[in-house]
């Protein structure tokens, strides 16, 4: 039974990536799961109206990538899966490839050009960090503070968020061991190229939390993006960690009294993945629409409407201004030469093995 | 229309014994009753019992152990793990034959990220493995113990295979030992490290606060049901309608509500600042603690425990209380002595109603619960749709269920079942 | 009435009003007078205010004007719980959590009595009914008989001086309602206590009550001994009230010697006693007991009046019989006679002439 089903997957496996370029029948209906608001709006804008509007197809919307790989595993388990393109990040994408249950991607094949015909694989670089990964943002994860309630002077470094005597107050910092284990080593003295080995031993893992725990008392945890541009707001904390863009969001379109400080942003992306075990009709489109939605103008096109760089080298010079607010987009992007002057890349490989390790110990400490 | 043979047996009018004439009459009844009954029985069965059943066998399954792995399973049982040694050529060659076939179905990463779960490492060793060992070939580059252990240095590390030989059965109990705490070993099985020890103490915590949250329930919805079932029909309904509001608006709205109120710069704090009762640099930490948890959560689940109070106290006459006084009873003797007893059944199942639904929680104790007031059901939740450990997160799931099984059992031998009335 | 004998009133009723809304009367002026010991009946249909009288008696309503006294003190302002007034429901009121006994027990433990005499006590109360075995059941394993009999004994318990009863034998069947009937008065007599019972049902207050009052529209409309009240109906209510009654309409042509002489409306004439009627021209209507109606025209006087009736219909009762007549344009007059063998059965159809003695017949308000 269950070789059967790995068989015929196979099969149209193979079948299927022979007929992308042919375009013989494509279904003319499509799922795209997506996290929702401002981000699944400026995709809408930027790639689902353009490829509808040129391919006759209906888009459906889904806003469940917070759980697509929880209900990605489900749905291959059940035999039904009704998604046929899904936005996750990139440590999830790595997790459905190491499943199973995304198809794998040849960049070169797969995925458009570069307009002076660089080949994608290269245009990408190494934000190809899985094989079934199509890396479409760079976003970063970084710190906001509110600029009326720091003091005279602003933070510059990630070590603020650890100097509570300079800066008395709540700061928010997200319910995961994930990025807060490698700025309380950064801001420990470990070395920026060193965390990854530090924190893979118990004595740096302890070392981590105990740095965290200097400020624990003055932490408000979060579990949803949208938490610490709402508590820097309401002044519950004076800084916290959140998504860049949702701070370029407070700050330029709320016009909240709200500073970003970029010092030790961690870049981490995002991007698309095509479920394993589509029809060959479904995922002839889910490649189509791929091809054409990563595509060098598309993916700039996409940072006129949320302040995520764009994932690939050839489409930075491309990118304008906001769609609304008219101003220069560029230099929000955590990939701005300005922004960018300290940066930590997220480790996939050690996050993958780690994540429940430390995700234990950190719950445990935290609870304790 | 019946008549007594020889032989003492009753026959029907028509010459068939009675029992048999009774029981053909019967069952076409019983046929009938069973068919009014089929679709929701088939409808229960297809979307609970069954789901049920196959996530709590999950909490026990390790299938894709010896699953992908067939021959070096097979191979390494020989091997004695107390020796010190590394197992011997024909378990790496069995593994590399195994490997070479699940690389190909693409099936090693998945059963790396599973035994991830047992040991840290696994499943970056089996990704990086796959890459370089999809080159090598089983028959062909022969022989392999160096060559793996070149490729990756964990095929050296002795405690990789103890770890394999332990997880290589089709059924384990790892996931619920895990969820108490503990792991199976090599050596048997031992308690986690002090610094992962969560699980237990989130199922006390759990238990506690479901119920404190209980408690207050009974306090804050008592005076509301008996309120209720004394006004005017009018004005009950329009108590009704606001006691069962919040159903109307979602729980997400309800629960960032709470936040509002609670937070330190929230409804209630500045209130209590602005009369001066609390000084402006010491405002209370209403939210984001256990204290927030109770409270949202009380609120949530109030009008589970209204509801059953208000339909039990609806049935006590107001004639008792009369009755209790005019034999000399003051009002508070006539309600504790006659009224409250009667109202037991009441309180007894929004106590049950809302003691389950609590311990299942998990949205509201996530958004306000901050550390100390996250339940079990976060793990779950947790294991579920981040980790991806679905073993561990059945294997929690069973627990609670036994837990709850459990206290309704004693519930029973305790107050007895047949005390609770839901209308 | 109530004023005149006040020295050895148990219970008054002085000038009482009862208002729920604050626009209607329930209770009008209600003035009532009761002897220690005296078994009173409150009789009345649903509405007429004899409920009312009997929770302001209890303390479960507050009258909104008078007074109401018990043993001479004014108990407008004691709470019930302090009244020591045994109370009977009409559904029994037994507390379903608590056993026969414990149930008995309750009004003596709220009144601090040891245990060895409480359950004494409680022994010597079941006693009263018989319900000795029964003292470790729940009322849910009684029949309602039994439960209230239990009420009662739980009423009695605590040896109250007065007791009410709000309907309590409304819920069972005739046979077990009779039965009842006579043990609550046997016992009432016995243990002396005066007794205020609400009952709906007049062969009730008849047959158990020392006096009964007859409430309609927040007034009592004559407070008498039961044959009196029968008998003796003041006025039209009353007479229609209590037992079966033919009436007639007309109007007083003359009074003459205590006696009046009625023009019926369809031009007869009777005789009839003149009770609450004064002159002659007013309009009166008559009432006659289905029993005092005569088909003998030797057993009247010989100046008596007599009207023509038409058989209608012969109901056998058994002990009676029970004929329709159409009498002076009306079909519902009905006669009883007694089922003697000489008793005469009249067939549908005959025609008959029917007299009655003046003072059996009696001219009352229209």
């Amino acid at each position: 039974m269950k070789l059967t089903k790995t068989l015929l997957a196979t099969t149209a496996l193979t079948v299927a990536a022979g007929m992308v370029s042919a375009d013989g029948h494509m279904s003319s209906e499509m799922t795209i799961v997506s996290w929702g608001g401002a981000y699944s709006a400026s995709q809408k804008g930027a790639y689902h109206d353009p490829y509808a509007a040129a391919n006759g197809v209906t888009i459906i919307n889904d806003d469940s990538s917070a759980e697509a790989v929880a209900k990605l595993r489900a749905m291959s388990e059940a035999g039904n899966i009704t998604w046929d393109v899904v936005d996750v990040v990139a440590a999830d994408a790595m997790r459905l490839c190491d499943e199973g249950l995304a198809l794998e991607i040849d960049p070169d094949t797969m995925l458009a050009d570069a307009p002076d015909g660089t080949k994608a694989s290269e245009d990408f670089g190494d934000l190809l960090v899985s094989e079934c990964f199509i890396p479409q943002i760079v976003y970063s994860t970084t710190f906001g503070y509110r600029t009326d309630l720091v003091g005279s002077t602003a933070p510059t470094s990630v070590c603020a968020v650890f100097d509570t005597e300079t800066y008395p107050g709540k700061r928010s910092l997200e319910k995961r061991p994930i990025n807060n284990m490698e700025w309380a080593l950064l801001c420990d003295g470990v070395a920026k190229d060193a965390v990854y080995d530090v924190l893979a031993t118990e004595e740096g893992q302890q070392q981590a939390l105990d740095k965290l725990a200097t400020i624990k008392d003055d932490v408000i945890w979060w579990s949803a993006g949208a938490d610490t541009p709402q508590l820097l707001a309401d002044g519950e904390v004076i800084m916290g960690s959140t998504y860049n863009g949702r701070l370029f969001a407070a700050i330029e379109e709320q016009k909240q009294p709200i500073g970003m400080l970029w010092d030790a942003q961690v870049f981490d992306l995002d991007g698309w993945i095509i479920p394993a075990g589509l029809s060959p009709e479904r995922q002839a489109r889910a490649l189509d629409y791929i091809m054409f939605a990563t595509d060098t103008q598309r993916l700039a096109d996409q940072a006129q409407y949320i302040s995520y760089g764009p994932a690939r080298k050839s489409s930075a010079p491309l990118v304008g201004k906001h769609k609304t607010l008219g101003i220069d987009m560029a230099q929000h992007m955590p990939t701005d030469p300005n922004n960018a002057k300290n940066t930590f890349l997220y480790n996939y490989e050690f996050w993958a093995d780690y994540r429940d390790d430390i995700d234990a110990k950190f719950q445990t400490w935290l609870a304790k | 229309m019946s008549d007594s043979t020889a032989n003492g047996l009753v026959l029907a009018a028509d010459g068939t014994p009675l029992k048999r004439s009774l029981s053909r009459s019967m069952r076409r009844q019983k046929m009938r009753a069973f068919m009014l009954v089929a679709p929701l029985l088939i409808f229960v069965l297809l979307t609970f019992i069954y789901p049920i059943g196959v996530m709590l066998s999950r909490s026990v399954q390790n299938d894709i152990v010896p699953e992908t792995l067939p021959e070096t399973v097979r191979v390494l049982g020989a091997w004695d793990s107390s020796s010190g040694d590394l197992p011997n050529e024909v378990v790496y060659a069995a593994f590399m034959r195994d490997m070479s076939v699940a690389i190909k179905a693409k099936k090693h990463t998945r059963l790396g990220s599973r035994l991830n779960y047992e040991k840290t490492g696994f499943s970056s060793m089996f990704r990086q493995s796959g890459r370089k060992m999809k080159k090598l070939d089983p028959v062909v580059d022969a022989p392999f113990k160096d060559k793996l252990i070149k490729i990756h240095k964990g095929w050296g590390d002795i405690e990789t295979w103890k770890t394999l030989q332990t997880y290589s059965g089709l059924y384990t109990s790892g996931y619920f030992l895990n969820s108490v705490d503990a792991r199976m070993t090599p050596e048997g099985m031992a308690w986690q490290p002090e610094d992962k020890q969560i699980l237990l103490k989130l199922f006390g915590r759990t238990l506690v606060m479901s119920l404190i949250i209980t408690g207050s329930c009974i306090l804050l919805g008592y005076p509301i049901a008996w309120l209720l079932s004394n006004v005017s029909p009018r004005s009950a309904n329009l108590l009704l309608i606001l006691v069962l509001l919040p159903f109307w608006t979602s729980l997400l709205v309800r629960t960032s509500a709470w936040k509002v109120m609670l937070q330190q710069n929230g409804v209630i704090n500045e209130v209590l600042v602005w009369i001066g009762l609390v000084p402006d640099g010491e405002r209370l930490i209403l939210i984001n603690n256990q204290f927030g948890t109770i409270v949202a959560m009380t609120h949530i689940l109030l009008p589970f425990m209204i509801l059953p109070m208000y339909s039990v106290m609806q049935t006590i006459p107001p004639v008792y209380l009369r009755a209790a006084k005019s034999m000399g009873a003051t009002n508070w003797t006539a309600f504790w002595r006659v009224y409250f007893p009667q109202s037991i059944p009441g309180i007894g199942a929004g106590s049950i109603l809302v003691f389950i639904l609590s311990i299942g929680y998990y949205i509201t104790p996530e958004i306000v619960g901050g550390t100390k007031g996250v339940f079990i059901s976060n793990r779950i939740a947790y294991h579920i749709s981040s980790s991806l450990n679905w073993g561990l997160a059945a294997a929690l799931g069973t627990i609670l269920l036994i837990v709850v099984l459990a206290l309704y059992w004693a519930y029973d031998r305790i107050v007895g079942i047949d005390n609770v009335k839901l209308g | 009435m109530a004023n005149t004998k006040k020295s050895d009133a148990f219970v008054e009723f002085e000038r009482v009003q009862k208002s729920y809304d604050g626009i209607n009367l329930v209770v009008k002026d209600l003035n009532l007078s009761m002897p220690r010991g005296e078994f009173l009946t409150m009789l009345g249909p649903s509405g007429s205010g004899k409920t009312t009288c009997l929770m302001m008696l209890a303390g479960f309503e507050t009258a909104t004007h008078g007074d109401i006294r018990l043993g001479g003190t004014s108990i407008n302002n004691i709470p019930p719980h302090k009244r020591g007034i045994g109370m009977v429901f009409q559904n029994y009121a037994l507390f379903p959590h608590m056993t026969v006994a414990e149930n008995l027990a309750f009004p003596l433990e709220v009144r601090k009595i040891g245990k060895s005499e409480r359950e004494e006590k409680v022994m010597r109360a079941l006693g009263m009914v018989q319900m000795q075995d029964f003292a470790g059941r729940r009322p849910s394993q009684l029949s309602g008989g039994q439960q209230q009999r239990i009420a009662l004994s739980r009423a009695l318990v605590f040896e109250p001086e007065l007791v009410l009863m709000d309907e309590p034998l409304g819920a069972l069947d005739k046979q077990l309602r009779e039965t009842l009937q006579f043990e609550i008065t046997n016992l009432a007599h016995e243990l002396g206590i005066t007794t205020v019972y609400v009952t709906h049902d007049q062969t009730e207050a008849l047959t158990m009550s020392d006096r009964v009052a007859v409430f309609e529209n927040g007034r009592i409309q004559q407070l008498a001994a039961p044959d009196k009240l029968y008998e003796e109906p003041e006025n039209s209510f009353v007479a229609q009230f209590i037992g079966e009654n033919n009436t007639l309409e007309g109007v007083i042509k003359e009074i003459k010697g205590g006696v009046a002489l009625v023009q019926l409306d369809n031009g007869d004439l009777i005789d009839a006693k003149p009770i609450n009627v004064t002159q002659a021209g007013q309009r009166t209507r008559v009432s006659i007991r289905p029993e005092r109606v005569e088909m003998d025209k030797s057993r009247l006087s010989s100046d008596a009046h007599t009207l023509k009736a038409e058989v209608l219909e012969f109901i056998y009762m058994g002990d009676i019989f029970r004929t329709r007549l159409r009498v002076a344009g009306s079909d519902a007059f009905v006669i009883k006679t007694r089922n003697a063998p000489d008793q005469i059965r009249l067939q549908p159809g005959q025609i008959i002439d029917i007299g009655w003695l003046a003072e059996d017949c009696r001219a009352l308000d229209a």
